[in-house]
């Protein structure tokens, strides 16, 4: 049986780590290479990270750290963040990620998404949709980390990056994010309910039970956490654990 | 030991080549190439593949002599030759994933698009599922039955000769996850990105 997949998530920004694991362990608490490795010992399912680099002459930095993690993580590596043109996957792919994720591209132009999967095949193109409710059952995309509104409705946007190739979706809520009150379940389920694409549910995670409601109540294949992980507040293994208590069936 | 991984421009083979050399350090030589007198005089071959059946096959038949020199290797000559993914689904006379492909035609059947149960089962079948073994293969050795291994596919290799099949999973229904016939093999999930147990049959095989 396909296990539910626990994905923990490293914000980079020039080339260190800037929400970080806090364990007393870690040598160099900025270094990503370090903490991604010790995630992948842990038992996490895939690595992600999340480059927040503000301009584009520090693309090098990332692909250097890419390049690094991939020589001793042997699971899956996504990394997100500035992806706009074909030659930005290229160099993330080469460098050793497995999955590139396409935030902003991706709304400006979601043949990006249907060029980008021909090229290198659904299964490395994960669309990262920040999502932000504006009425009643009704969430638009945001762009921007959650400041630019977009006026796109969240189920047609991703129905839409689905049929461009997409091979999986990262939803994050903008309402909950940073809040550790949970994920958005309700929109969670509404995306999970309207695609037949994996969903990895972001945003929000504050207990070991949000993982359980991500995963059985909202749908989602694979939940994504930051800051539970990297405080120390909680270890892959004990969520896994959790959840297994739980029935929720992960790879332990 | 001389093992080259066939780079036939499959798309993206980072990871095949980070995890064969991290577990072939100081122990065997890996060569990177699509060069046909290298792959020639190799011990043992990878073949990944990445992508689409088709653009995979496209891109195979692209190298002049790569087909028939792969084919002399390993099904004349019997040598190890190790398939990974769409790797593993060009074994098949023909595949159909965005057209009908013909594919090497080492081992008869196809490769067909999983049947998720009209939109039961999310597709690609992307994560970490469990391998059952089915029968005794060289590169399961001190592998445990139902280990965890990374999967990401939408497309299933269906042999005819039910013998070859080393191990399934349970997805919308059992899916072929490793073939092995003499010194054929091939896995569907990929070893190169399922952790440590993962490098242990990379390890397996370069140790036959």
């Amino acid at each position: 049986m396909l296990k539910n997949r626990i994905i923990p998530c490293l914000d980079v920004k020039n080339g260190r780590v800037v929400k970080g694991i806090n364990f007393v362990e870690l040598k160099d608490a900025g270094d990503p290479v370090e903490q991604a490795k010790i995630y992948s010992d842990g038992g996490a399912d895939e690595i992600c990270f999340l480059d927040i680099t503000a301009s584009n002459e520090n693309r090098e930095t990332i692909i250097d750290i890419v390049k690094k993690t991939a020589k001793e993580c042997f699971v899956p590596l996504t990394v997100g963040g500035g992806v706009r043109t074909i030659q930005n996957i290229t160099d993330l792919l080469l460098a050793g990620a497995d999955k590139v994720s396409i935030n902003t591209a991706a709304v400006k132009d979601v043949g990006f998404v249907n060029e980008a999967s021909k090229k290198f095949g659904s299964q490395c193109i994960v669309v990262a949709i920040d999502a932000k409710k504006v009425s009643n059952n009704k969430w638009e995309v945001f762009t921007h980390g959650g400041r630019n509104k977009t006026g796109i409705d969240v189920v047609e946007f991703a129905k839409q990056v689905e049929t461009n190739g997409a091979g999986e979706i990262l939803l994050t809520s903008m309402d909950r994010d940073g809040t550790k009150s949970g994920y958005d379940v309700e929109l969670l389920k509404l995306i999970t309910d309207n695609t037949n694409i994996p969903v990895i549910a972001s945003g929000g995670v504050g207990t070991l039970d949000h993982f359980y409601d991500g995963i059985v109540n909202g749908g989602a294949s694979a939940v994504l956490a930051a800051s539970i992980f990297h405080y120390g507040e909680y270890k892959i293994k004990e969520a896994k654990e959790y959840l297994k208590s739980k029935n929720v069936s992960v790879r332990l | 030991m001389n093992v080259t991984i066939v780079d036939y421009q499959s798309g993206n083979i980072s990871s095949v080549i980070n995890s064969f050399t991290e577990v072939a350090k100081g122990k065997v030589n890996l060569e990177v190439t699509s060069d046909i007198n290298k792959i020639k005089s190799s011990d043992k071959i990878v073949l990944p593949g990445q992508g689409s059946f088709k653009s995979c096959v496209d891109s195979l038949n692209n190298i002049n002599g790569l087909a028939e020199t792969l084919k002399e290797f390993a099904i004349i000559n019997k040598k190890p030759l190790l398939g990974i993914c769409v790797g593993l689904q060009m074994f098949a006379d023909v595949g159909y994933e965005e057209a009908e492909t013909k594919g090497l035609g080492w081992i008869a059947g196809k490769v067909s698009k999983i049947d998720n149960q009209n939109g039961k089962f999310k597709l690609p079948h992307i994560g970490w599922n469990e391998i059952e073994i089915q029968k005794e293969s060289k590169i399961f050795k001190d592998i445990k039955n139902k280990s965890h291994m990374y999967f990401v596919h939408s497309y299933e290799f269906i042999p005819e000769d039910k013998s070859v099949i080393s191990s399934t999973t349970d997805y919308s229904s059992k899916i072929v996850c490793s073939v092995e016939r003499d010194n054929l093999f091939g896995t569907q999930f990929h070893p190169e990105k399922s952790d440590k147990i993962g490098l242990k049959i990379i390890d397996n095989f370069l140790k036959l």
